[in-house]
């Protein structure tokens, strides 16, 4: 057979195997949960002790009238914005800085940056748990807070996940927005600087909307991250935190499915997550169609 | 005039401003670091320094007592190994595949294809903690629960839509008259795949299996669900949160734990930090 003549079937052959896993176990799963959410669950069913029935939309209109469904939704959603809009700030705000600064502060950025990275979620939570203990923490001695206890507070413990979170995740976007200037001439900004224009100007101005399909990007990588923090919250608020005051959706939907064995409540959780990520998607596919991408 | 002008912005002007962003980055730079100093400080200290009321960033007989405790108290060698076979396992299994289908989509055109793309795109934003239930069930009837295979099947899936969307490209950024000139050479088309193009994509596929492998290595969710009663298959971040009980935790033994959990990350982030950093570019212009 001559291989310059591409039979039809050649690129499937190629997918296949990615097909099969993606299929398998991602798509499945996702029908799978659909399907739990509409059907009565628990310890029982699983076990087979008793008979699965239909509930129809009887576990979602149980979740609706739950008051905590939309408490911890509410936080959910706030909490990420919180994130995303601070992990932006420090990242792109380090990018710009990072291209002021000769070679020997610029690696010393990057390497911290890349150690931040890599840290693993559960070892990140536990070092910052015990930067700010209330008894052995440097932070707490350093600003004179006694024995303060951050993650007794609501807010407080939300605060203290949240610089764990952007720690973690500035160096993404800083690398990639730092990625971007790289690319963007240096005559474009050495002409803005000429005419004048202030640092912030040269942002907003020349750079932002040249970064444009990179700051979407992040973005929404960003926003997907943060919506569906568990290691963090679950690890530095211990499940959710006093009397689940620190609850997001994931690791709610984890508690009422593992914890406390109703497996369909939790899958209507997570229906309702995927369902909200989705939306976030649709628009991002908006912006790169707007943008003329080709894919 | 131009000339003396230039130096002047240069010298006169710019220098305080640049020397004031040199002196903050580097203050940063160290904020930035510090939780991880401070990590590795606390796996050396002693255990009465620990818990001290007046914590000191140094140390003046560093020890080894927590590591000891680490290794000898849980089979902490052993959930390493198992760590590492499941993130091995993942970055390799999905490379292989992320390769063949990044070649499909990138190399040929036909039906279905920008539907394809947009499927992968899509399979991103699933936030895979979701099914976390149906996955349990599933594992449980493959026979697959408390054991690694429960941890590397779903990561493989996880990890393939970035590492295909990343992998194009790299794929791409092949000439295509590079493939025309093996064909003449008599190349077969595996031939091409494996001896050509699979040596040239070779760095983008470092580059994105840093993602796969953190991704594995880092797992704590499905590690605590579908390992549930067999300790000897647990990982890493299980084996931590033992020393961490909420109430009264082994400062020493949490943070000797994690320094052993960080450590191999940060030498693979270190080594493929180049091609990391061109790879992200080269993902988000395409």
């Amino acid at each position: 057979m001559n291989p310059r003549t591409k039979p039809a079937w050649t690129p499937w052959l190629y997918l296949a195997p990615a097909l099969v896993v993606l299929g398998g176990l991602l798509l499945y799963p996702i029908y799978q949960l659909g399907l739990i959410s509409f059907f009565q669950y628990t310890q029982a069913q699983v076990s087979g002790g008793e008979p699965t029935t239909f509930e129809g939309f009887g576990n979602y209109t149980e979740l609706f009238g739950d008051p905590q469904f939309w408490q911890v939704l509410l936080a959910t959603v706030v909490f990420a914005a919180a994130c995303v809009v601070s992990t932006l700030a420090v990242g792109c705000a380090l990018a710009v800085l990072l291209t002021r600064v000769r070679a020997v502060p610029r690696l010393a950025l990057m390497l911290a940056a890349l150690g931040a990275w890599a840290t693993p979620a559960v070892t990140g939570s536990t070092v910052w748990l015990l930067l700010f203990d209330p008894d052995f923490g440097p932070v707490n001695r350093m600003l004179g807070l006694g024995d303060y206890s951050w993650t007794y507070g609501r807010l407080s413990a939300f605060f203290l996940v949240l610089l764990e979170v952007v720690w973690c995740s500035f160096p993404f976007v800083m690398v990639t927005v730092y990625a971007g200037i790289q690319a963007v001439p240096a005559e474009v900004l050495e002409a803005a600087s000429l005419d004048g224009a202030s640092q912030w100007r040269i942002w907003r101005s020349v750079l932002a909307p040249m970064l444009r399909p990179i700051l979407v990007v992040v973005t929404i990588q960003s926003v997907i991250w943060d919506f569906k923090v568990f290691t963090q919250i679950y690890v530095m608020t211990n499940g959710g935190g006093i009397a689940g005051q620190n609850l997001v959706l994931n690791v709610y939907a984890y508690q009422k499915a593992f914890a406390s064995s109703q497996y369909s409540l939790g899958s209507a959780i997570g229906i309702v997550m995927l369902l909200i990520l989705l939306a976030v998607t649709l628009v991002y596919l908006r912006l790169l169609r707007r943008q003329g991408e080709e894919l | 005039m131009n000339l003396l002008l230039r130096m002047g912005v240069r010298l006169g002007v710019r220098r305080p401003w640049r020397l004031a962003a040199e002196a903050s980055a580097l203050l940063i730079a160290v904020v930035v670091a510090f939780p991880l100093y401070w990590m590795v400080l606390s796996a050396f200290k002693p255990a009465g320094e620990i818990e001290s009321t007046e914590p000191r960033p140094w140390t003046l007989s560093p020890s080894l007592d927590s590591f000891r405790r680490v290794f000898e108290q849980q089979d902490f060698g052993r959930y390493f190994v198992n760590s590492l076979v499941v993130a091995c396992s993942v970055v390799i299994v999905s490379a292989l595949i992320a390769f063949l289908a990044a070649t499909a989509v990138t190399r040929f055109r036909f039906r279905f294809r920008t539907t394809l793309l947009i499927m992968f795109l899509v399979a991103q934003m699933v936030p895979v903690e979701a099914l976390t239930i149906p996955l349990f069930f599933q594992m449980r009837d493959f026979g697959l629960l408390n054991t690694l295979g429960s941890l590397v099947l779903p990561h493989i899936a996880f990890s393939l839509p970035f590492a295909i969307w990343m992998l194009r490209g790299f794929v791409k950024a092949v000439p295509e008259a590079l493939e025309e000139a093996a064909y003449i050479d008599g190349a077969s088309r595996a031939r091409f795949l494996w001896q050509i193009l699979f040596p040239l994509v070779f760095p983008g596929l470092v580059a994105t299996s840093v993602f796969s492998f953190i991704s594995a290595w880092n797992d704590f969710l499905f590690a605590k669900s579908f390992i549930i009663s067999d300790t000897s298959q647990s990982t890493l971040p299980m084996a931590l949160l033992v020393f961490y009980k909420p109430d009264e935790p082994d400062w020493g033994g949490v943070m000797a734990a994690s320094t052993v959990m960080t450590i191999p990350v940060l030498v693979f982030f270190v080594l493929v930090q180049r091609r990391l950093v061109s790879g992200l570019g080269g993902a988000v212009k395409d």
